[in-house]
């Protein structure tokens, strides 16, 4: 999945992705699709449990090191609830951890999701290969950070 | 189990052994003979003939595939086993019940919602709930910020649900509320407000979904560990059964297991185990079961695999007569109906190129009536994205009346009854239905398996599955990984604003200041006593608590102060 120019960033530790889904919100298929297929793609993956506060999404990423977190929510507070990780993780000087979003996000609120650094943003259909590529760039800018 | 004898492992042998496994000879001619020439055609669209549980399916069904005892194992409409239909006349006598479920915004919005639907029509209401309401958290809970109103209506105090039936007349009309964690306030409040219109609690009916075992499989709306949410539907079935004689507390759910990921035989399997579960609970609190579980009524999924839909819903109805009456002595026929509310599935909508939705609803719909509901929620094609705008559910509406009134899917019962594909499909889900009944029991029962995440991790993997197959393109949806457009317009969807999470605050702020403390805390206290008291039943307590106007959250906070809360095991 990684590219020739970053395959050795990740040779002796793969990327490793904290799944989280911040707010009230009990859909999971998806987020359970994902961990599989990120597991598959070779990535270590951590999934928060269901109903975790945004501080406690920042606190495992923080402590579990890892390169990406990515949230999920199909209950439509995504606005609010990402902000709240975002707005955490900006608090923190956290910039070596990538944050990506996905979940039923309209269009038109993926540009503000963007401006807090959340990117990604994919809703149900889009192809695992697609979320896997973005994932991985972003784990690498990450990685890169965290080398630095 | 232990000592007893595993009854579904018996019953399974005995299904396997209805299906002779020959083709005879006139096929086998056939075959050889008439198909030879055609079998080098193969359709170049590809398809591997598996349906959603990995059932494969054959080029050609015929009478060897029926079961033998065909008239017995099937059975005539309204007679057991009633594979047929629960009722001898079906649609001719009463058309299903055409529920939209509805709820958005401030409960104002939600009461706007449901006189809209009732004048167009709607024969029976559906309320659903935002996140915070299905958690019990109250409106100004710092959990509930962005939430309100978001998925469904909000709920925090009474108040709120006086205002969503306000000039509703509850004798008239029958109203099913998807609620599970906190179904008992939910049903508190619904009988305040019946009692406040001067009903006798009898003749109020109604469905509050209260299934708290596909919660911790599939939805994931919980409370309290299983067995205090246990406790408190045996409470409410108790009650009920003696006070509310028309109200289904409890609405046994495939649909959220569904759209969590699993195959229809999964649904059909893992409903049904939950479904004995609550009649042993029932039998182990000492109620008679035809007394009480005529009131269990079910709720299935209708998905995109139009046959294997139909087979499921006749399985279902088969599978159910037959353990009520041979596991747990059901003697009245009305014990072993299972009464079922279809929804068509959200998970086959896309949000690209929404107006397909339509047509797949249309189909799932198709397949709801082919399968003998007695109530039926369509999808709105927008809402692969969000809640439903008011034409989309028109549209949605308007599609059931079309099914009812032009098309004549509804003017004989049961119109496939007898296909030599259905009946086999009826009987091969029954079958895995069993196999998975077997297992389950052979695990300690359903508890257990859901305790051990097994029911989970076998829904994941299903879900898993299904995504590598549309990844592979063995599955299809159109518009997602076929006929694709590159320039998707974006739809109008419906936007949930601030003002209905403000409108709330200032609701609750309003009854905060008006309510009888003392009297709040008096029912709080006496709610507490009767849950520390397992041979105390708190339904009237929780109904004198909701009166008071405590809060949902403060209700559910004396369950919380004695059970603790849940943490899932690991799925994936």
């Amino acid at each position: 999945m990684v590219d020739g120019k970053n395959r050795s960033l990740f040779k002796d530790k793969p990327i490793k992705i904290l799944l989280a889904k911040p707010g009230i919100d009990g859909h999971d298929r998806g987020v359970f699709v994902l961990a599989k297929a990120f597991r598959d793609a070779g990535m270590e993956v951590l999934y928060a449990g269901l109903l975790p506060t945004p501080e406690e999404v920042v606190d495992t990423a923080v402590n579990e090191d890892v390169d990406v977190v990515a949230l999920s929510l199909l209950n439509g507070a995504h606005m609010t609830v990402f902000k709240k990780v975002a707005d955490l993780m900006k608090q923190r000087g956290i910039d070596d951890i990538a944050l990506v979003g996905g979940g039923t996000i309209p269009d038109e609120d993926k540009p503000s999701l963007e401006a807090m650094g959340i990117s990604g943003n994919y809703g149900p259909g889009t192809p695992l290969s697609v979320i896997i590529e973005h994932v991985t760039r972003r784990a690498e800018e990450a990685r890169l950070k965290k080398l630095r | 189990m232990n000592d007893e004898t595993n009854y579904y492992h018996e019953k399974l042998k005995e299904i396997e052994r209805r299906y002779s496994k020959e083709e005879n000879e006139r096929l086998k001619k056939w075959r050889e003979t008439t198909l030879k020439s055609w079998e080098k055609l193969t359709n170049p669209v590809y398809r591997d003939y598996e349906n959603s549980s990995g059932i494969k399916i054959r080029d050609l069904y015929t009478e060897t595939d029926l079961p033998q005892n065909m008239e017995d194992i099937t059975g005539l409409p309204g007679e057991y086993p009633f594979t047929r239909g629960v009722y001898p006349n079906m649609y001719r006598g009463k058309l299903w019940t055409m529920r939209m479920f509805s709820g958005f915004g401030s409960p104002e919005d939600t009461n706007k919602r449901l006189k809209y639907l009732i004048s167009h029509g709607e024969t029976g209401l559906s309320v659903a709930f935002d996140m915070p309401t299905l958690y019990a958290y109250d409106c100004d809970n710092p959990k509930s910020e962005g939430e309100i109103g978001k998925c469904g209506v909000n709920v925090t105090t009474l108040k709120d649900m006086e205002t969503i039936f306000d000039g509703i007349d509850l004798s008239k009309v029958t109203t099913s509320m998807t609620i599970n964690a906190p179904a008992h306030v939910l049903t508190a409040m619904y009988f305040a407000i019946a009692q406040k219109q001067g009903l006798d609690l009898n003749n109020v009916g109604g469905t509050v979904q209260a299934d708290i075992l596909k919660e911790y499989i599939a939805q994931k709306e919980w409370i309290y560990p299983p067995e205090a949410h246990l406790r408190i539907i045996r409470d409410m079935m108790t009650y009920c059964t003696e006070n509310a004689k028309k109200w289904n507390y409890i609405s046994i759910s495939g649909y959220h297991i569904r759209e969590a990921g699993a195959s229809a035989v999964q649904e059909l399997a893992f409903t049904l185990a939950d479904g004995f579960y609550y009649v042993e609970m029932g039998k182990k609190a000492g109620l008679d079961v035809d007394k009480f579980a005529p009131r269990l009524s079910f709720f299935f999924n209708s998905s995109i695999n139009f046959f294997e839909e139909i087979a499921k819903m006749r399985a279902a109805r088969r599978i159910w007569a037959t353990v009520l009456k041979e596991k747990f002595g059901a003697k009245n026929p009305r014990t072993m109906m299972l009464r079922f509310h279809t929804q068509t599935s959200g998970y086959s909508l896309t949000w690209q190129q929404p107006l397909n939705n339509i047509i797949r609803t249309t189909v799932e719909a198709m397949a709801a009536i082919l399968g003998g509901t007695q109530s039926l929620h369509t999808n709105s094609y927008d809402e692969a994205m969000a809640l439903p705008t008011e034409d989309a559910v028109k549209v949605a509406l308007r599609t059931q009346q079309i099914l009812a009134e032009e098309t004549g899917i509804a003017d004989t019962v049961d119109p496939l009854g007898g296909s030599y594909y259905i009946e086999w499909l009826t009987g091969k889900m029954e079958e895995e239905a069993m196999r998975y009944f077997d297992k389950i029991e052979s695990m300690g029962g359903i508890l257990e398996a859901v305790k051990n995440g097994y029911i989970q991790r076998e829904i994941a993997a299903t879900s898993y599955k299904r995504q590598k197959r549309l990844e592979d393109g063995k599955e299809i949806m159109v518009g997602v990984n076929k006929y694709v457009d590159e320039d998707e317009k974006p739809l109008n969807i419906l936007r949930i604003g601030k003002e209905a999470e403000k409108r709330q605050l200032e609701r609750l702020r309003e009854v905060k200041s008006k309510r009888d403390e003392k009297l709040v805390k008096k029912t709080l206290d006496d709610l507490k006593n009767a849950f520390l008291d397992e041979n105390k039943n708190i339904m009237p307590y929780v109904i004198e608590a909701v009166k008071s106007y405590a809060t949902i959250e403060e209700i559910s906070n004396v369950g919380r102060e004695i059970y603790g809360g849940w943490k899932e095991p690991v799925i994936v």
